[in-house]
This record gives C-alpha cells, structure tokens and sequence, in this order.
C-alpha cells in the first residue's frame, strides 16, 4: 500500500479514487443502469431481483435497498451514480445531499439559503480532533 | 481564420435547467440567479460566435464506468440530450461541426495533447445548463457546439496547470483552421460546491472570489493551485474549476473582463459567471460601439 493521501484528512468527505472506483465498479454501474426508463421499472418493481442482475456484493445491495448513501460512497459509489438512485426514487441531487448530512430537508434548504456550509471547522479531520 | 474571441465561465447546476424546465425561473428563490444572467445573454446575443467549445464533464451519462477518457473531443454531427434518471431535459439536440472538431483533435494530439475521439454521445446538464443560461430557450440553438468532455468525476481529474495549458494548444489549434468563424469557448462547473457525505453544502465565496479575480488577472497564479486545496478549500466537487482553466488558456495572456456575477445558492452551489474578451475583440468592439 501507497501512504494515505492527504486528502483521507478532509472531514465529511470521501473523494472518489481509483481504489474506491475498483471496489464500487458493479455498483456504480448497476447505478448507471438507471439512466434508461425501463430500468427504473424493473428496479422499483422487485430492488433485490434488480441488484441480483449485478456482480455487487450483498453488503452493496443491502446499501442501496435501505439508501443508506453515506455508507454507499465508503462501498464505493459516487456521488454522480449515486444521485440517479436519488432520481429513480424522484428526488433531487440537493435531497440526496441533505440525507447525507443527516440534517433535515428544512434545514438544509436554510442553510444553503443563508451561503451555505462555511469552511471554518471543515478543513481538517486533525484540526477536528477526529483523526 | 477561425478566432476565439471571447470565453464565458459558468455554473452547470442541473436544478437551474430544472427550474426553466418546470417553470420556476419567477419564484422568488430563483428570480436573482436569472436576474444575474441577464446581461450575459444580452452579450451573447450581440456577439453571435459560429462556434462555441464547450468544456465540460460528463456526470455518468455519456460515459459509465467501463472507460473513463480524462480528455473526449465530440466529432458527431449531431447530440442527442440524455436521461439522465429523470427524463431528458426538454432542449434541442446540439449540432456538432464534425470537420472543425476533427481538425482540432488532430493538431492537439500533434501538439502531445492525447485526445479521445467520441463519434457518438449524448450530452447531460453539464452541457446544456450553460446553453440555457446563455442562450436561453430557443426552438434551435443558434450556433454550433463542439463537446469537451473532461474527467472530474473519478479522482484525479487533470491538474490545472494541464487544463491551462491545453486552451493554450486549443487556441493553437483554433487559428490553424482557415474558415473565417468566430468562436467562443466556455468554461463550466463549479463554483465551491460538495453534494456529498456530512460536508455537503459547503461554500466557500472567498475562494470563488479569488478563483474569479485569478482568473482575468492571474490565471498563471490559478494555474499552481494543486487538487488538493480545491478539494478542501471549496468542495469535493469544486475540482470542476479546473474546466475554467481550459477556457482561460485558450484565451492569451491579456483579456478585458466584460461582465462578473455570483451568486449563492442555486442547490448546493456557489454559482458564478465571467465573460472575458480577448483583447484584440474587445479593441473591436469598442470600435465598433464608438463608430
């Protein structure tokens, strides 16, 4: 293994790498399946028998079955392919994002409307005691 | 000769097309966003370019993850818009200009520039947000698009430094082309913005501030910012910036900033807007207003 790069030390964040990339790469693309209408059918009409047509792991489909979306980008997915599960379900990109923060949809939309999440407190895991 | 004359930095966010799409631009919510674009659409439509080079990403649309090119050149004739999950945006296809993209991926692949060469692709809301922002929402799009599509999605996107100096080789590659057309080139995604895990939301206006002034007076300044410190400093997705780079290279060293706006928010983003003037276009424009 490589040393961990510096970006692992920013809070709240996972950038989406050639490691993570490996791992999610089934994921990702059963997320991209869901461009095409059909598909969107198929995958609402039974989501277990849907993600069984995809190489993914158990924990994956489980992942995606319960949108738990901070736990989908540690197994992998970004936020890209991601956000087409939120659409499936006829959700936003700025839904997705406020489930992620764990803040209310209210909230969220406030804080956005008041300049949004200010970087004070949010460059460094170090800085925050966290690593 | 074909000339770039001007370039345009802009946002994408895809809520700004949905909120033409569904009819929301007079909602209090948006009504500054569109406010603030105002004037952009009034430059555009006096400047009227042949030819726009859009430098843009794909957000998993056109390109899954089978092959992920870090630079892709679109040669088709013509652009479907695509479905991106919740239906295709209700926008004209954009028409290509096979020759003139084909042309500029052979000098820059000369100039050591490794282009990948797209004969068939659909476009998302990274191209056609900034379509609609500058030119509204007509029947047909009034000039020729030719797609640059550039890799953010997976860590590392480009460098800045290689988004400079690759417009430095695309306004090479630009005037090489004996046609007499004018073209604007633009850069988009951006501002700060993070739409994932606990940080999302961030905005970070001083850096989007420094990024615009950088970009008129430093771009070579710019240029040096590694990916880190857009990651950190402005949002796992502020990586977008470095497009803007693109464009400013393709510029020259002297540009006369013509107009300026952002605004905060449009979703989770940190929305901005530039219009930089080469300066040879702008001495003739001045001309031309003064005559």
């Amino acid at each position: 293994m490589t040393k961990t790069p510096e970006y692992e030390d920013i809070p709240g964040t996972t950038v989406f790498d050639a490691q993570r990339a490996r791992k999610g790469y089934h994921l990702n693309q059963f997320l991209y399946s869901l461009m095409k209408a059909e598909n969107r059918k198929e995958f609402r009409a039974g989501e277990h028998k849907y993600l069984m047509k995809f190489p993914m792991s158990e924990e994956q489909r489980q992942a995606v079955m319960k949108r738990e979306w901070n736990r989908l980008l540690e197994l992998g997915g970004v936020s890209y392919a991601l956000a087409k599960l939120a659409f499936t379900d006829e959700h936003s990109y700025q839904y997705m994002a406020a489930e992620m923060t764990g803040m209310t949809q209210q909230g969220y939309l406030d804080m956005m409307v008041a300049g949004g999440r200010p970087i004070e407190g949010w460059r460094s895991k170090k800085a925050r005691g966290e690593a | 000769m074909a000339k770039i004359i001007a370039g345009v930095g802009t946002s994408h966010t895809p809520a700004i097309g949905a909120a033409v799409d569904n009819g929301k631009t007079g909602e209090p919510y948006w009504i500054p966003l569109f406010k603030g674009y105002e004037p952009s659409r009034k430059w555009m439509e006096e400047v009227k370019p042949d030819v726009v080079i859009m430098v843009y990403n794909d957000h998993v649309n056109a390109f899954d993850f089978k092959v992920i090119p870090t630079f892709a050149i679109g040669c088709a004739e013509e652009f479907p818009i695509a479905d991106e999950g919740w239906g295709a945006r209700p926008v004209p296809a954009v028409k290509g200009y096979p020759e003139f993209a084909a042309h500029l991926v052979q000098e820059l692949v000369l100039d050591e520039f490794d282009i990948t060469i797209v004969n068939e692709m659909q476009v998302d809301h990274g191209l056609t947000v900034p379509m609609t922002l500058m030119f509204d929402s007509p029947k047909e799009w009034p000039c020729r698009v030719i797609p640059l599509a550039v890799n953010v999605v997976q860590y590392p996107a480009p460098t800045g430094n290689r988004c400079y100096n690759l417009g430095k080789a695309i306004k090479k590659a630009v005037e090489a082309w004996d046609e007499d057309l004018k073209v604007v080139i633009f850069g988009t995604g951006g501002m700060s913005h993070q739409i994932q895990n606990r940080r999302a939301g961030l905005i970070n206006k001083e850096f989007d501030a420094r990024f615009l002034d950088g970009l008129t007076r430093d771009p070579e300044g710019l240029a040096k910012i590694p990916p880190i410190e857009y990651l950190r400093e402005a949002g796992n997705e502020a990586i977008e910036l470095v497009m803007w780079l693109i464009m400013r290279g393709a510029l020259g060293k002297d540009v006369e900033e013509v107009y300026r706006f952002y605004h905060v928010p449009a979703s989770s983003t940190g929305v901005g807007n530039i219009i930089l003037e080469t300066k040879e276009f702008h001495e003739q424009r001045k001309g031309k207003v003064a005559a």
